[in-house]
């Protein structure tokens, strides 16, 4: 049973609020693990809301995918939050999938994925080996 | 009591059953803003009902809230399917009101534009998720293909294991490139079409009723 939505600050994380840079959490499959679909969202829209580029090792679900979306555009605003930049590596994942995976509900995501304010992230070029972005400070 | 109760839960499951097998299927019309779903959903609507769906536009995220067109009978080669179709806002991760200021909108209507928008899209992948039997999904041949909403969509269709059909529009333009759809989601078939002037409409009510019957 998963415990609430951890922070990425740990008690040791530097401070993020200076204005000099943009800060980048690289968050591991490991960590991502034990949440349940929400408390991922949560973590990754949190971090992106701050300003922050959240890269994920092992990317998200379609379903988590779906649920992400749906959450961002209840959370845009004006002159405030606009939205996100996503980029994954492209692959047809649903096509490699075993029956056994589909039929236990498994998804093959593990893909590379990133994460941004759309504000402040672009992307400049992705293929299936590069994935190429901007990032710009607020 | 309880046994009666659970033979008459059976039996509704079964005649629920029978009754859904004749019932429409709902099919989705997704994509990208601006790849001319609407266009779409009002050339089949008017086709086979002659009615249409809703305005189009060509200024982004014209449809604002999922639209229903119910019980479109579609003939083809002796083969009737009826289908309900949901003509959906295009998806997105982003949104912002001040791409609308370019439109001769003021603020207040470009804000509310961005808010309906935003609301259309979270409606839309709601019913991705939990209302839709089939999917049409609508790419700009002119436009690239591999972008990140397109990739996530038709992994999240392919995840539901949805039957999908993948149209390619507005070939009737200048530097349409249909094969370069095909390249970027080979698992699934491309009909080329121009929703906007009717090219090729037949094989897209042929694969309508191949996939969705």
């Amino acid at each position: 049973m998963p415990g609430p939505t951890p922070n990425v600050d740990g008690d040791d994380a530097p401070s993020d609020d200076s204005d000099d840079g943009v800060r980048i959490d690289m968050i591991s499959g490991a960590r991502m693990e034990g949440l349940t679909g929400m408390e991922k969202i949560r973590l990754i829209l949190d971090g992106v809301r701050d300003g922050n580029i959240v890269i994920l090792e092992q990317g998200l679900s379609p379903d988590e995918e779906s649920k992400l979306i749906e959450v961002t555009m209840t959370e845009i605003s004006p002159d405030d939050f606009t939205g996100i930049e996503i980029e994954t590596y492209p692959k047809a994942e649903a096509g490699d999938q075993s029956f056994l995976d589909k039929l236990m509900g498994r998804n093959s995501t593990q893909k590379l994925t990133v994460i941004g304010p759309a504000n402040q992230i672009e992307t400049l070029h992705k293929d299936e080996n590069l994935i190429s972005t901007l990032v710009s400070r607020k | 009591m309880g046994l009666l109760t659970n033979l008459k839960d059976s039996i509704s499951r079964v005649t629920d059953g029978l009754f859904a097998a004749d019932e429409p299927k709902r099919i989705g019309i997704y994509g990208p803003p601006n790849a001319g779903k609407t266009t779409l959903a009002n050339r089949i609507a008017r086709d086979w009902t002659g009615d249409a769906v809703g305005p189009e536009s060509h200024i982004p995220h014209e449809t604002r809230r999922a639209r229903r067109k119910e019980n479109v009978e579609i003939e083809r080669n002796g083969r009737k399917v009826t289908i309900d179709i949901v003509d959906t806002p295009g998806v997105t991760t982003k949104v912002d009101y001040k791409e609308f200021l370019d439109h001769d909108m003021d603020k207040d209507d470009a804000v509310r534009r961005s808010r309906e928008a935003t609301e259309g899209v979270a409606e839309a992948m709601h019913w991705l998720r939990e209302d839709v039997d089939g999917v049409i999904y609508v790419l700009d041949s002119t436009t690239d293909p591999f972008t990140q909403v397109n990739t996530m969509l038709i992994g999240i269709i392919e995840s539901q294991d949805l039957p999908a059909l993948i149209l390619a529009n507005k070939t009737d333009l200048p530097g349409s490139d249909v094969q370069q759809i095909a390249n970027a989601f080979p698992q699934h078939e491309t009909i080329p079409l121009s929703a906007l002037e009717g090219e090729n409409m037949d094989e897209v009510y042929t694969k309508i009723a191949e996939y969705f019957g």
